[in-house]
């Protein structure tokens, strides 16, 4: 089975802090990460490998520093890299992102699987994986958070949903975007990081995958952000103090009368 | 491509490189310079006081659709023939926006034996409802659900399509916008309508909700958004009400690639996070898996289900399941109870949209006090039972 993983470079936003006078982010010295959610499509496309035998290719869409990443990935026992890099791609929604994966993909020959985190913790959209699926005409899953089957030809996936889980079955070649569920990552083994170490990422530009710039990038987006603000904290703000069962009482009182708790009948 | 910044005006001040949201602003020798991560967001230049930033025009070419797309449409998720209460929440704020518009309100159903449904969708507001109703539809399927949805979108050109950010719409609608060939902004927490040009402006948190970022489609048709469910109010409800049935024949060509081989609800270790009125969440602060038991008699007296914070979960006191943050769920119920629960970023962001919040923390300083409504400070231990005893008092079970 070849397998492509879609990974992508996010600054580490579990050790962000928040200013408190200004609720805007304090930055200093905030790394590059591999998205968290990534880590998972990484281990279950390891544990794919491993049941079934094939190749793990790690694709990422970024500036020339997120090959930093890909030799991560290498680290946790992926076989291939690719980047996708070029000024042309900088200010990319997932319109115009899924355009070069998508291209980047179609590149890497016949690959029966894609898997991806089931989103990005910097943009929080869940929608590069289903845009990729479509654009290269493949059947998805979303959210997988557990394997049933796993054959060349098919896959049976649990599916998460609001209410519970599906069962599905996804034909190949096909996409899955994956949940925490599939299973926490393993450490990079000391072999694979030696093997980072020497690594030569390879790197494709807009040009080399058959895409104009206007097809890429923030030329090639729909959405443009028009305005970014600082969320307001909206109600009022109260601060009980006292004794437990002063304040215990208070709160719920305060919750009755604003109907916030309906004593019902 | 960035914006432009005149070196001559430029002080070196670097108040746009705090304002900048991308940490696409740098200062290189007293001088604010910028890189691949700009947007042309515009935050910096609003914020620069020599006036020294412009932000470029991008040349987008004019799509015809953007002449011709007319109506808002809400999708009408449905699974076995219930909607999310998300449904509602849609056709009240797409009936605001259409009226606004002086456009109709359409809503897309698709499933099978959807009878009783359409009645329910011109009830809560729409004017047409698109009703494709095939056995091949009655389970969920990404890959025909998206062709079916999309040719309706083709048909029709509606110029704005809402859905909900479920766990099926976040699924279903990027694939629905890529098959469009249109822009879609995820997980709105606010719509309007723009007066000049009838834009839609789609607010939505950014960076694990630390800003929000308004976002517009201004070159391709349909405007297309998923939105947070229990954020928009619903709109009134009219028995009777009338409205015009299209229904949708599938093609030979329609056939599902997937198959969903069982759907299994409301599993033990499944909570229903997100569509819960009420969510008591419990933090490092309770001590161990034991002060869970706490969380859980809170959750049944206040008929809510229990969450937990990330910290939580990691010292394997409860289950991920439960877990309420960024690697979590996001939900917004109407009463949000923190018990022990410090705040750390990740958790804010997947809470903060509660209507109410009720935070018990024994540290005055905890982030959670900047986003609760009612802020205790005390043991969680002793103001806990208070509250639960309240309760039981004024409901008489004293």
């Amino acid at each position: 089975m070849k397998i492509a993983v879609c990974i992508k470079q996010v600054p580490d936003t579990a050790n962000v802090k928040l200013d408190p006078e200004t609720h805007t982010l304090k930055r200093e010295g905030v790394e590059s990460i591999i998205n968290p959610f990534d880590l998972f499509a990484l281990e279950a496309a390891l544990r794919l490998r491993e049941q079934v035998g094939g190749e793990i290719v790690a694709i990422s869409m970024g500036p020339p520093q997120a090959e930093a990443v890909l030799k991560e990935a290498i680290g946790y026992g992926v076989d291939e890299c690719l980047l996708l890099s070029d000024r042309a791609f900088a200010g990319a929604d997932t319109w115009a992102t899924t355009a070069a994966l998508a291209s980047g993909i179609a590149g890497l020959g016949e690959v029966d699987l894609v898997v991806c985190g089931k989103q990005a913790v910097d943009g929080d959209t869940a929608q590069v994986g289903p845009g990729i699926a479509r654009r290269l005409g493949l059947p998805h899953v979303a959210f997988v958070k557990g394997f049933r089957e796993v054959d060349g030809g098919r896959l049976v996936v649990e599916r998460q949903m609001d209410d519970g889980f599906d069962v599905v079955a996804l034909p190949l070649p096909g996409l899955i975007t994956v949940v925490r569920e599939v299973g926490e990552p393993r450490p990079p083994s000391l072999k694979g990081k030696m093997r980072a170490k020497k690594y030569e990422v390879p790197t494709k530009g807009a040009a080399e995958l058959g895409l104009t710039p206007e097809q890429v990038g923030l030329a090639g987006s729909f959405t443009q952000v028009v305005k970014v603000f600082a969320p307001t904290v909206s109600g009022d703000r109260q601060r009980l103090e006292g004794p437990p069962e002063e304040t215990g009482a208070q709160v719920i009182d305060a919750l009755v009368d604003n109907q916030v708790i309906m004593l019902g009948g | 491509m960035g914006v432009i910044i005149d070196k001559e005006l430029c002080t070196g001040c670097g108040q746009c490189v705090d304002a900048c949201p991308f940490e696409a602003l740098e200062l290189i020798d007293d001088k604010a310079v910028v890189n691949d991560a700009c947007t042309l967001c515009g935050a910096c230049a609003d914020e620069c006081p020599e006036e020294a930033i412009t932000v470029p025009e991008v040349e987008r070419a004019e799509d015809e659709r953007t002449a011709t797309a007319k109506g808002v449409w809400v999708f009408a998720e449905q699974r076995g023939g219930v909607m999310p209460e998300v449904v509602a929440e849609l056709l009240g704020q797409g009936r605001r926006l259409a009226d606004e518009l002086g456009v109709e309100l359409g809503a897309a159903l698709l499933g099978h034996n959807l009878d009783g449904l359409t009645g329910e969708l011109f009830a809560l507001g729409a004017d047409v409802v698109y009703a494709a109703d095939d056995q091949r539809l009655a389970a969920f399927n990404d890959d025909i659900y998206c062709e079916v949805l999309a040719r309706l979108i083709g048909e029709h050109q509606p110029e704005i399509l809402l859905a909900g950010a479920t766990s099926l719409g976040r699924s279903l609608i990027p694939r629905v916008a890529t098959a469009a060939a249109t822009g879609l902004t995820a997980d709105c927490t606010g719509l309007a309508i723009e007066p000049e040009k009838k834009l839609l402006l789609q607010t939505r948190p950014a960076f694990g909700g630390n800003i929000m970022a308004t976002i517009i489609c201004p070159s391709a048709r349909p405007q297309m958004a998923t939105v947070r469910p229990r954020v928009m109010k619903r709109g009134g409800r009219s028995e009777g009400r009338q409205g015009r049935l299209i229904s949708v024949e599938l093609g030979p060509e329609d056939q599902a690639a997937t198959k969903v081989l069982e759907v299994v609800q409301a599993l033990d270790d499944q909570v229903n996070l997100v569509g819960a009125e009420v969510v008591v969440t419990g933090g490092r602060g309770l001590g161990g898996p034991e002060g869970f038991d706490l969380v859980r008699q809170m959750a049944t007296a206040l008929d809510g289900v229990v969450g937990a914070t990330r910290g939580a979960v990691d010292a394997e006191w409860i289950g991920h399941a439960h877990q309420v943050g960024q690697t979590g769920r996001t939900v917004a119920p109407k009463l949000y109870v923190a018990l022990g629960v410090s705040g750390a970023v990740q958790h804010l962001v997947g809470m903060q949209g509660s209507d109410a919040i009720v935070a018990v923390n024994n540290d005055p300083n905890a982030p959670i006090f900047d986003v609760a409504h009612y802020g205790i400070v005390g043991d969680l231990f002793e103001v806990a039972p208070a509250m639960l005893a309240r309760l039981k008092q004024l409901r008489g079970q004293a």
